[in-house]
């Protein structure tokens, strides 16, 4: 009970402080915090897309961040193409992130543990590929977006503040719609894929419809994340698609801890803190934050939603509503 | 004469050099309980894979309820009403106990493409669950953690999963394995029970609960059925208390 | 026609190359179980080595040979020091233990040899082009890769086949706790493996440092290449490892040399010239889905894993 209570307090004096954020710098004048959270929350929306299939479904795909390249570059192309309404880009780049899922997903999916890691790197490092040869777009070195995108009026992407209130309320949308679905009949098939696949067939689910239906429905998410994160930028470029990327995502799942709702937030706020104060001390901060990563995953497993789990004082264990 | 529920014809299963089911032929009739025993290595979990449908046979056939099931994938036969529990324990160890049951029901509920209303809250899967618990003595442990069950609690939970699914027929691979003798008791006791409702297939080492069981018995050895017949024939079989019976009778 | 044989020959080289990858990192993760990322960072230190030390000692073959040490003791540090923590853990955790390490190494390069990249002189009697057939040549340092590298398979084979730690590999492989019983001491066999594994990788980094720039994130990118190798030959395989990476070497090489020319066959030689590198690229993971849809678990899947 007191593991509850504590998470609560604590997810709600976050989302309250993301909710206060634009006012607090508009008065303070720093504008660089409400850039940094603007991509801590574009990014947290994709690592909730990833927790989906890793943290609850136990899938660990390692070409994530194929679908922010690929949201990405609906928005860039059409915007280069003369297409600024964003009532065709995002379109655009929701369903072609879902097909580009759905056939990776078909193809990935009839394979297990580290085969499945394998083939998700080396799909998305051919997406990526594909993007750096495209030199009417850019190429290697990207494409510049030079409107963002237009919603006739009904919100100015360029204004700082609507756009970030935009980006949080699309997150916390994502998070509820996550909760319902996985706690819902289709939730549970997956959950149960991945505590113990071979029973769930034995007792009469076809588990593979399941956990494609999954595996599409979070690289669609993750497009729509691509299609802000390009609005954010201005910018697109192969790089966003780049594997370290896709393991900066899991980065931010693993260490927000797995299968929670709220996690992937945490886990984003805590590795883009992490890197800009790491990045302030030296240059060379990777080097610190490479073992770093390695001696978490050694010693600190749980996470920072199984560290709050250990707050409340009771053992982690039943998968609960949050 | 009428067709039996659970017919299986020369089924065989090759691993390389080694023929682990050699031309098995049995059948299970409806509403009895029809146990296979043998010694170790005698092929008795293949039969049971081939069965449940996680291992393809290299001959032979399966026909459940009319149907030819040799080729059908292990979820599909369970759509069928063939239900099974495994021999070691398999089940949703970070789900609780009410959860891993109502995970069951739910499969054989219609699609599970439902992606709003909160499962956990759904009556007519938790229901049913409950019932399978009660049935099998868990009522009160329901809100466990599977991975917090005994030994003894964990076999009880494998049976309530597989009753769960309404089946036609139940295939138990050693449900009595690790259970202590009050356990046993009343799983005979549950199982005599259960077999006036659903065909059952038995796989026991356990001769006491066998013998007080069983309809009829196939005794296996080395991949082949070298006996079957009523419990009686087969305690008096030569052949069987050659290969099998007899070592028991001596080491008890 | 010559450039088909060229391109062969290229392909055949590559393919050989990435043998040389594939075969160390299926050998850790067929006796180990350990997915390592950071194999491609042993591949990359050891051409970094070898383009300091050839430059320091001035013969590229002796600055190869200590690279070669030198990556060989760092792999034998790294697997003391941090992975063997990392053996029996979820593949998850040693996924982003090892990603750890690669920002670590990437970085680490970074500070001591600079973001430029590098290049490594040849020796004039490896710099020349070797007459194969009459009017057909072909670089001698190409030949003495493919010569190197089929020599190290062969060798490979035979010990992992006839030796008494080839046996030990095979039946740890199949049975850790028998070769543990039998009062072998598994930790010094690991150690052992994931040291032949580096030195494999390193070799082949140093091969590959006169041809290509050896520069950050060079281990990365066929690290990948390795993974699809692996994936095509079956994981555990060093047999299929073999065939599957020749076979990848010639259809990548091949392929991007002749696309362009097919594809204005059928195309504008504008879309022809735009589609050719993305399409070229593509062509290994088309291979590798094409495979992944007729056998998941690869062409020749060693048996028991």
């Amino acid at each position: 009970m007191m593991a509850l209570i504590v998470r609560r307090v604590v997810v709600a004096t976050l989302i309250a402080g993301l909710g206060a954020l634009p006012i607090v710098t508009s008065l303070s004048g720093d504008a660089f915090a409400l850039t940094l959270f603007t991509r801590i929350v574009i990014l947290a929306l994709a690592a909730t897309s990833l927790n989906l299939i890793l943290g609850y479904g136990g899938m660990v795909s390692f070409g994530h961040a194929a679908y922010l390249g690929i949201g990405g570059y609906a928005v860039g192309i059409l915007a280069h193409e003369g297409i600024d309404s964003g009532f065709v880009q995002w379109p655009v780049a929701i369903i072609a992130s879902a097909l580009a899922a759905l056939v990776i997903g078909l193809l990935c999916l009839r394979t297990r543990g580290v085969y499945f890691i394998m083939i998700t790197l080396a799909f998305s490092q051919m997406i990526y590929y594909v993007f750096a040869g495209l030199d009417r777009y850019g190429g290697d070195d990207g494409l510049t977006i030079y409107h963002r995108s237009e919603f006739a009026g009904l919100i100015d992407l360029g204004a700082k503040g609507e756009f970030y209130y935009l980006c949080l309320a699309l997150l916390l949308l994502a998070i509820w719609l996550v909760s319902h679905l996985m706690n819902s009949r289709f939730g549970m098939v997956v959950r149960g894929a991945r505590s113990n696949e071979r029973r769930m067939r034995a007792i009469g689910f076809p588990t593979f419809r399941y956990r494609l239906a999954c595996f599409v429905i979070a690289g669609t998410m993750c497009g729509l994340a691509g299609a802000l994160l390009a609005n954010h930028t201005d910018f697109v470029s192969p790089a966003m698609m780049h594997w370290t990327r896709s393991g900066d995502l899991i980065v931010m799942v693993v260490f927000g801890g797995m299968g929670s709702l709220f996690g992937p937030l945490f886990g984003a706020i805590a590795l883009l803190a992490l890197e800009e104060a790491l990045s302030r001390v030296t240059e060379y901060w990777q080097i610190i934050l490479g073992p770093l990563l390695l001696l978490i995953v050694l010693y600190a497993r749980g996470g920072i939603d199984g560290l709050l789990e250990r707050i409340g004082g009771t053992l982690r264990s039943r998968p609960r509503r949050d | 004469m009428t067709e039996a529920l659970l017919q299986v014809e020369a089924l065989t299963k090759r691993f390389g050099g080694i023929t682990a089911s050699d031309a098995i032929t049995l059948d299970v009739v409806d509403r009895e309980l029809h146990a296979v025993i043998g010694p170790n290595g005698a092929g008795k979990t293949t039969l049971l894979g081939q069965l449940a449908g996680e291992l393809v046979a290299n001959a032979g056939s399966i026909r459940f309820a009319g149907i030819d099931i040799t080729g059908m994938p292990a979820w599909r036969r369970s759509a069928l009403g063939l239900a099974r529990s495994f021999q070691i324990t398999s089940l949703f160890l970070d789900f609780a106990a009410i959860d891993n049951v109502a995970l069951a029901v739910q499969a054989h509920a219609g699609h599970s493409f439902r992606f709003w209303r909160d499962a956990r809250r759904e009556p007519e899967l938790r229901e049913p669950a409950r019932a399978a618990l009660e049935r099998v003595g868990l009522g009160d442990r329901a809100k466990v953690l599977a991975a917090n069950l005994s030994h003894g609690e964990q076999r009880q939970l494998e049976i309530a999963m597989a009753i769960a699914t309404g089946p036609r027929m139940l295939l138990l691979d050693e449900p009595m394995a690790g259970m202590g003798p009050d356990e046993s008791s009343r799983l005979v006791a549950m199982l005599r029970e259960l077999k006036r409702e659903v065909a059952i297939l038995l796989v026991e080492h356990d001769m006491e609960a066998v013998f007080a069981l069983a309809d009829r018995i196939t005794v296996l050895v080395y991949g082949r059925v070298i006996a079957s017949g009523p419990p009686d024939a087969i305690r008096a079989d030569p052949e069987v208390r050659r290969a099998y019976l007899g070592e028991e009778a001596r080491h008890g | 026609m010559l450039l088909l044989l060229e391109q062969c020959l290229n392909g055949l080289q590559f393919g050989l190359l990435l043998f040389l990858l594939a075969a160390g990192l299926t050998l850790v993760f067929g006796i180990m179980d350990l997915v390592n990322l950071a194999h491609g960072s042993l591949y990359m230190m050891g051409a970094y080595f070898a383009a300091s030390f050839s430059a320091l000692v001035g013969s590229f073959v002796a600055g190869a040979g200590l690279a070669l040490g030198a990556t060989l003791l760092l792999g034998i540090a790294l697997e003391v020091v941090a992975l063997r923590k990392l053996y029996g853990r979820d593949h998850l955790d040693q996924v982003l233990g090892t990603f750890g390490l690669i920002l670590f190494f990437n970085e680490l390069v970074r500070l001591i040899w600079g973001p430029a990249g590098l290049s490594v002189a040849l020796p004039d009697w490896l710099n020349r082009p070797v007459e194969l057939l009459p009017g057909i040549f072909y670089p001698a340092y190409r030949l003495a890769i493919i010569t190197v590298a089929l020599a190290v398979a062969a060798a490979l084979y035979l010990m992992v086949m006839r030796t008494r730690l080839g046996m030990l590999i095979r039946a740890g492989a199949s049975n850790r706790e028998m070769v543990g019983a039998l009062g072998v001491d598994i930790r010094l066999l690991y150690t052992l493996v994931f040291g032949l594994g580096a030195a494999l990788a390193a070799l082949a980094g140093l091969m590959e440092a006169p041809i290509l720039t050896v520069q950050i994130g060079m281990g990365e990118n066929i690290l990948i290449l390795a993974f699809v190798v692996i994936v095509i030959g079956g994981i555990g395989s060093i047999r299929g490892a073999f065939i599957s990476a020749i076979f990848v070497g010639l259809v990548d090489t091949v392929g991007r040399a002749f696309l362009p020319d097919l594809l204005r066959l059928v195309l504008s030689p504008a879309a022809a010239s735009t589609a050719a590198p993305a399409l070229s690229s593509m062509l290994i993971y088309l291979l590798m889905a094409s495979v992944l849809v007729l056998r998941p678990e690869g062409l020749f899947p060693a048996g028991g894993r």
